[in-house]
C-alpha cells in the first residue's frame, strides 16, 4: 500500500540541522564528527561551552548531558558561506572508536540535530553551489552508491522484530487515520455513531505500540552495527569453516543474534576495529522441501542486503572460478590441499586455508577496506529509524493531548498526518490515495 | 470583431465550458462558446448539488477569483447545510441542493451578459491544426473558427457506452448524442487514453413518492449563502430534504439479479470510483450491512422527478422497479428514468502541463471530465484555470498555476498531470497536505488578490474583499487592546488570548461587557458581517498551527521550484533508470517538487535531476 522507494533519506525532509560521522568506521586513530546547518553554532556553544572562533582549531572536552566526559578532541566551526556544505558547520575530531563516535551523535541529536541521511551532506554542498562541474559528477555517483548502500542498511535495519514492530506500528496509525478522515470527508454518512470510542481506543493501542517500539530501541536491544558480509557458496565450499576460522580468531564476539533462523547463521566480529557482521548462508542449494525453499529465499534476500559477499570457492574442486568485483571478494579456500600460496593471487582473488588457517590475514585487510567506502552502516540506517520514531511518537502524544483537551479533530487529525510523515522515512510514504483506499474498505461510501 | 475569428474558443457548455469561457471573455479575450444546445448550458447532469466536504471548498475557490458556480448556487439552492460545523474550520463546508431550472437561468444569464463572449450552437466536429499549433475549430455546419486557443469541456462524449442490465448502446450523458466526429479526430492524435466508469440512480416522480415515511432533513440555520459576496436574500424559496434507506429485502432482490447487473457479468471491465460505489457494490462488499441510507434529493421547486442518491445501479429496469417497491416511501413510485452504468474515455492528464495545455498541440487545453474527473466543482475549478490561462497564453502572459499550499484548485491540478487517475477523480480535503490553510473561510484571501491582478475580479468585489480584511485586521487589534477581567477570563493577557482557549469562541468573547461587540464598518452586510467574525476567530485560533505549516512550505519552497525546462530531455539525464526516464518523460513535470510526486520517483532519481540541472546551468555560465 506504500510507495516504497523512499527507504533512506526521504527528499521530503530536507531542512534541519544534519549530523554523521564523515570519516569511514573505525578506520585508523582519528574520525570526523560533521555537524551542518543553522543549529551547528547553537550546539558548539553547548558542547563547548564557548562560541567558536571562526576556522582555528581548539581542544575541548566533549560531555554527554549528564557532564561525564566522552572523549577529548579539536572542534573547528566554519561560519556559512565558507564551509563544506555552504551552511553553518562545525567539525569535531576525536579518536575513532566506532562505539564512542555513537554516543557524542546521539549527544549532538539530543541538542537539536538529526542524523543525516545518505549523502545529505554531499547534497547540501551541491544546492549551496559549492562545487564545480567535475565534482557535481562525483557528488552524482556518490549520491547513487550511498542511496544504494542506505537502502541495503535499511533493509537490514527492518529485519525481524523490528520491522514487524514498525509495519505493525504504521498499520495501526493507517488505521487510526482512515477513520477520523473518514469522519472529516464524509460527514453524511453513518459513521460519526461508532466514531468517538473506537478513536480513542484506537489511540491508547497506539500509544503502547509506540510505546513498546520505542523502549526497546532504547534499551539498545535492536540496535545493531557493522558491515555485513555474506558467506555464499557451493556446499562442501568450506563456508562454514571458513565463518568459523573468521569468528574463532576474533577477540571479541560483539553479538550473535538470538532466534536466528535455522538456515542462516549470524556471527559478529570485529576486523582492525571495524564492527562486522557475518552472515553464513548454509544450505544454498537446489532445494526439495518447503522448509528447504524458504531457507534458500532466505539466502537469496541476505545477498540482496549485503554490503559485501564473501564467495567461497572450493580450489579442489575444479571448474569455472567467480571474478572478483566490487561488493565481492573470492575467497579460493582449501590451499592445504593444493599447494598454492596464502594471501591475494595475481587475479585478485584471496587463496586461503580456514582449516589450515592460512591467508586469514589478507582476507581481514580486504574486509577492512571494504568497510571505508562510501556506505551506511545499518547502526546508521537504525539511527534515522529510531530518530523518526521519536519525532512520530512526539507528534502522536500531541494528537492524543489535543483529544483529551477536547480540540476539533481536524487538529487532531493534522498532527497524526505529520506522525505518519516521520513514520515514511523508515518505510516509504502512505499516499493520500493510499489512505483513501483505506477509508473506503473499511467503510461503506458512497451516496 | 468577425464571427469566424476569437482569440479563443471554448468547445463545452458544462460546469467547465461556462467557467471558461467567463474567465477568458472578463480577462478581455475575444471568446466564443460552442456548445450543441444553448438550452442545456449550465445542465446539471448528475444529482443536483453544489458543494460538500472537498467540493465546497473548490467552489469558493472558484468564486474567490471572479467564477460563477457559487453565485449559481445562491440563485438556485434550496436547500443549504454547512458541513463539519463541530469539527474545525478547515473541514467545514457549504453545499447547496440546487433547483435544475434556476441553476441553468443563472449560467445563462451570466453568459449572456457577459461582454466579449459570443455564443453558439454548433457542434464542432474538428481541430484546425497548423505546424503543431491549434488554430480554430471546424463546425458540424462547416465554418471555420479561427482561434489562438482552444478549450475542449467535452465532458464524458469519448466512447460513452451506457449499460442498463444487459442492453447496452452508445451515448454521452442520457438522452444525449456523443459526439464522435471530433472524438474521432481526438483519437488520431495519439494523446494516451483510459477508460472510466460510473453509475446513476433511477430517478423518481416525485407525486408517487411517499415522504411522510422519511426521516426529514431541513436546511441549516442560520442558513449559510455560498458566495462570498452572497446575500440570503438571493435564495429563492428553501424546502427540505429527506433521508430514507435500503431493507434486507431491498437486498435479497440485488443479490438475486446480480448476475444481470453488467459489472458482474463482466460485460463492464472498467472501474467504478472506490467512494461512490453502486447498490449491487454495496450489498456486495458490506455484505454486514442490513441497510443504507439514501438521500432523497428534490429536482427543484417545480420539477416532478426526485434524485434517490444511494442507489447507482445498472440491474435491468425490471429489477430496479422491484428493489424500489422494498425501499420505505418508494413503495409506489413511478420511475420516470431507470439508473445506468456509463463507461468512457478519458484523456490521460499526465499528458497535460500544469496550465492544462497539452503538450501534444500548442494551445489546446482540456478541461473537466476529459481529464478524468468527476463533479461540477472539480470540473468548473479546470475549466477556470483552463481558461485563465488560454486568455494569458494568447496574451503573450505567463500561466497562473495555483500550488498545493495555495488552493485546492492547486491539489486538484497537479494530482491529475502528476499522478494521473485510476477512477473518477473527486477532491477530498485528505488529498490536500495543507489543509488548515486551505479552508473556505479564506478562499478570498488566498486568491482574489491573484483575481484582481488577472482582471478576473470587479470593483463590487474587490471592494468587500478590502472591507472584510480590514475589518478583521482591525477587530483584531481591537481585541489585543481589550482587557479582560472576568472571573472565568483569569490569567488571560487580552481578550485576543481569551480567544486562543479551546472552550471559548468570538461570541463568548464579545459577551464579556468589558469586551463588547465591533461596530459594522462602512459597506457591511449582515453576511460578510459573520464573515469577518469567523475570520478573527479563526486565525486568532489556529495562528500557532498555520505557522509551522508556512515553516513546513517555507521549507521545502526551494526544491519545490527549481524549475525543470519542458524540452528537458530525459534521456540525457545520466544514471537515471529506465522507468524513472519513462515516467518523466511523460509527466514532464515543471519542477523538481512534482518530479519527486510522481509515484515510484526514488530520491536517487531526484539527486540525478538535480545534478543534471545544476550541470546545466554551469555549462550556461
Amino acid at each position: 500500500m506504500a510507495d516504497q522507494s523512499p527507504h533512506g533519506p526521504g527528499a521530503r525532509e530536507t531542512g534541519g540541522t544534519i549530523v554523521a560521522c564523515a570519516t569511514p568506521p573505525g578506520r585508523g586513530g582519528v574520525a570526523v564528527i560533521r555537524v551542518s546547518g543553522s543549529g551547528a553554532r547553537a550546539i558548539a556553544r553547548k558542547m563547548l561551552g564557548e562560541a567558536p572562533p571562526a576556522r582555528q582549531a581548539r581542544l575541548a572536552s566533549l560531555a554527554d548531558s549528564s557532564g561525564e566526559v566522552l572523549d577529548q578532541g579539536l572542534a573547528l566551526f566554519f561560519p556559512a558561506p565558507n564551509s563544506f556544505t555552504g551552511e553553518d558547520v562545525l567539525e569535531l575530531q576525536v579518536h575513532g572508536s566506532p562505539v564512542g563516535c555513537e554516543l557524542l551523535i546521539a549527544r549532538i541529536c539530543e541538542l537539536g540535530a538529526r542524523p543525516a541521511g545518505p549523502g545529505e551532506f554531499s547534497r547540501r554542498a551541491f544546492l549551496n553551489d559549492r562545487m564545480d562541474l567535475s565534482q557535481a559528477e562525483a557528488v552524482a555517483d556518490l549520491i547513487d552508491a550511498a542511496s544504494a548502500s542506505a537502502a541495503r542498511a535499511a533493509a537490514r535495519s527492518l529485519r525481524g522484530a523490528f520491522s514487524e514492530t514498525v509495519e505493525a506500528l504504521i498499520a495501526r496509525l493507517t488505521g487510526l487515520r482512515a477513520q477520523l478522515e473518514a469522519t472529516l470527508d464524509f460527514p453524511d454518512e453513518e459513521i460519526d455513531l461508532l466514531e468517538d470510542r473506537e478513536i480513542k481506543a484506537g489511540f491508547v493501542e497506539l500509544g503502547k505500540q509506540f510505546a513498546r517500539v520505542t523502549g526497546a530501541a532504547e534499551r539498545g536491544r535492536i540496535l545493531r552495527d557493522g558491515l555485513n558480509v555474506v558467506i555464499s557458496g557451493r556446499p562442501n565450499a568450506g563456508k562454514s569453516s571458513l565463518l568459523n576460522a573468521l569468528v574463532g580468531e576474533s577477540a571479541a564476539i560483539v553479538a550473535d543474534e538470538p532466534g536466528t533462523t535455522r538456515d542462516l547463521v549470524r556471527a559478529g566480529i570485529s576486523v582492525r576495529g571495524v564492527p562486522v557482521e557475518l552472515v553464513d548462508t548454509a544450505g544454498l542449494r537446489a532445494a526439495e522441501g518447503g522448509v528447504e525453499r524458504e531457507g534458500v529465499r532466505r539466502a537469496r534476500k541476505a545477498l540482496a542486503e549485503a554490503d559485501l559477499v564473501l564467495r567461497v570457492w572450493d580450489a579442489a574442486a575444479g571448474g569455472l572460478e567467480p571474478q572478483p568485483k566490487p561488493g565481492r571478494i573470492v575467497v579460493r579456500n582449501k590451499i592445504d590441499l593444493t599447494g598454492e600460496p596464502p594471501g591475494v593471487a595475481a587475479d585478485g582473488v584471496v587463496n586461503v586455508s580456514a582449516t589450515a588457517e592460512t591467508g586469514l590475514e589478507a582476507l581481514r585487510a580486504l574486509l577492512a577496506e571494504s568497510a571505508g567506502g562510501p556506505g551506511e552502516g545499518a547502526f546508521s540506517a537504525r539511527a534515522r529509524h529510531v530518530n523518526s520514531l521519536r519525532e512520530a511518537q512526539r507528534r502522536y502524544r500531541e494528537a492524543a493531548g489535543l483529544l483529551e483537551r477536547g480540540h476539533s479533530p481536524e487538529l487532531i487529525a493534522e498532527e497524526l498526518r505529520l506522525a505518519q510523515e516521520r513514520l515514511a522515512e523508515i518505510t516509504g510514504a502512505v499516499s493520500s490515495d493510499d489512505l483513501l483506499g483505506e477509508i473506503f474498505s473499511q467503510f461503506c461510501i458512497g451516496k | 470583431m468577425s464571427q469566424a475569428e476569437f482569440d479563443l474558443i471554448v468547445v463545452g457548455g458544462g460546469h467547465a465550458g461556462t467557467e471558461a469561457a467567463l474567465a477568458a471573455a472578463r480577462m478581455g479575450a475575444r471568446t466564443g462558446l460552442i456548445t450543441h444546445r444553448l438550452d442545456t448550458l449550465g445542465q446539471m447532469s448528475c444529482n443536483p448539488a453544489i458543494g460538500g466536504v472537498g467540493k465546497g471548498h473548490l467552489a469558493r475557490e472558484i468564486d474567490a477569483l471572479g467564477g460563477l458556480m457559487a453565485q449559481a448556487a445562491d440563485r438556485a439552492g434550496i436547500h443549504f447545510r454547512r458541513l463539519n460545523s463541530s469539527k474545525g474550520p478547515a473541514v467545514r463546508a457549504t453545499r447547496a441542493q440546487a433547483d435544475r431550472q434556476l441553476y441553468r437561468a443563472a449560467v445563462r444569464r451570466a453568459l449572456e451578459t457577459a461582454r466579449g463572449l459570443t455564443l453558439l450552437q454548433d457542434s464542432a466536429d474538428d481541430l484546425l491544426l497548423e505546424s503543431g499549433r491549434i488554430r480554430g475549430v471546424r463546425t458540424s455546419s462547416g465554418l471555420e473558427l479561427r482561434a489562438r486557443a482552444v478549450v475542449l469541456t467535452v465532458g464524458t462524449f469519448l466512447g460513452g457506452q451506457i449499460h442498463v442490465g444487459a442492453a447496452r448502446r452508445p451515448g454521452g450523458r442520457e438522452g444525449e448524442l456523443p459526439a464522435n466526429r471530433l472524438a474521432q479526430r481526438l483519437r488520431e492524435l495519439d494523446l494516451p487514453v483510459g477508460r472510466l466508469k460510473t453509475g446513476t440512480p433511477p430517478r423518481l416522480d416525485a407525486a408517487s413518492v411517499d415522504f411522510t415515511v422519511m426521516r426529514r432533513q431541513p436546511g441549516d440555520r442560520p442558513r449559510p449563502v455560498f458566495s462570498f459576496m452572497g446575500r440570503r436574500d438571493h435564495h429563492p424559496r428553501q424546502v427540505e430534504c429527506h433521508i430514507t434507506h435500503t431493507t434486507e429485502a431491498t437486498h435479497d432482490i440485488v443479490r438475486a439479479r446480480l448476475r444481470e447487473s453488467p459489472m458482474y457479468s463482466g460485460a463492464i471491465e472498467s472501474t467504478g470510483p472506490r467512494y461512490c460505489p453502486s447498490l449491487e457494490d454495496k450489498v456486495v462488499r458490506f455484505a454486514h450491512r442490513s441497510s443504507h441510507q439514501i438521500f432523497v434529493e428534490p429536482e427543484g421547486l417545480t420539477s416532478t422527478e426526485v434524485y434517490p442518491n444511494g442507489i447507482s445501479t445498472s440491474l435491468p429496469a425490471d429489477a430496479q422497479l422491484e428493489f424500489l417497491a422494498t425501499i420505505p416511501g418508494f413503495e409506489r413510485a413511478r420511475m420516470s428514468r431507470p439508473g445506468y452504468a456509463i463507461e468512457y474515455d478519458y484523456f490521460d492528464p499526465r499528458s497535460l502541463g500544469a496550465d492544462l495545455q497539452t503538450q501534444a498541440i500548442a494551445g489546446l487545453y482540456f478541461a473537466g471530465q476529459i481529464n478524468g474527473t468527476t463533479g461540477y466543482e472539480e470540473a468548473g475549478a479546470q475549466g477556470l484555470l483552463a481558461g485563465i490561462n488560454a486568455a494569458l497564453a494568447v496574451a503573450g502572459q505567463p500561466a497562473f498555476t495555483p500550488g498545493r499550499e495555495e488552493a485546492y484548485m492547486g491539489v486538484l491540478v497537479d494530482d491529475l498531470v502528476t499522478r494521473g487517475v485510476t477512477e473518477p477523480y473527486r477532491m477530498f480535503t485528505s488529498r490536500a497536505e495543507y489543509r488548515l490553510r486551505l479552508r473556505e473561510d479564506n478562499a478570498d484571501a488566498r486568491l482574489t488578490p491573484a483575481g484582481r491582478r488577472l482582471g478576473l475580479v470587479g470593483e463590487a468585489r474587490w471592494k468587500a474583499f478590502c472591507v472584510k480584511q480590514e475589518a478583521i485586521a482591525a477587530e483584531r487589534a481591537r481585541l489585543e487592546r481589550c482587557r479582560a477581567t472576568g472571573a472565568d477570563a483569569a490569567g488571560a493577557e487580552n481578550a485576543l488570548a481569551l480567544l486562543r482557549r479551546p472552550d471559548w469562541d468570538y461570541p463568548r468573547v464579545t459577551a464579556l461587557p468589558e469586551v463588547g461587540r465591533r461596530t459594522a464598518a462602512r459597506g457591511e452586510w449582515p453576511e460578510l458581517a459573520r464573515q469577518i467574525e469567523e475570520g478573527v476567530e479563526i486565525e486568532v485560533r489556529y495562528a500557532g498551527y498555520l505557522k509551522r505549516q508556512e515553516a513546513e512550505i517555507r521549507r521545502s519552497r526551494r526544491m519545490r521550484n527549481t524549475s525543470l525546462p519542458p524540452e528537458l530531455d530525459y534521456a540525457g539525464v545520466g544514471g537515471l533508470s529506465n522507468e524513472a526516464r519513462e515516467k518523466l518523460a511523460r509527466v514532464r513535470p515543471a519542477t523538481i517538487g512534482q518530479a519527486e510526486r510522481i509515484p515510484g520517483m526514488t530520491p536517487a532519481a531526484v539527486s540525478r535531476l538535480l545534478v543534471h540541472m545544476k550541470k546545466r546551468e554551469l555549462q550556461c555560465a
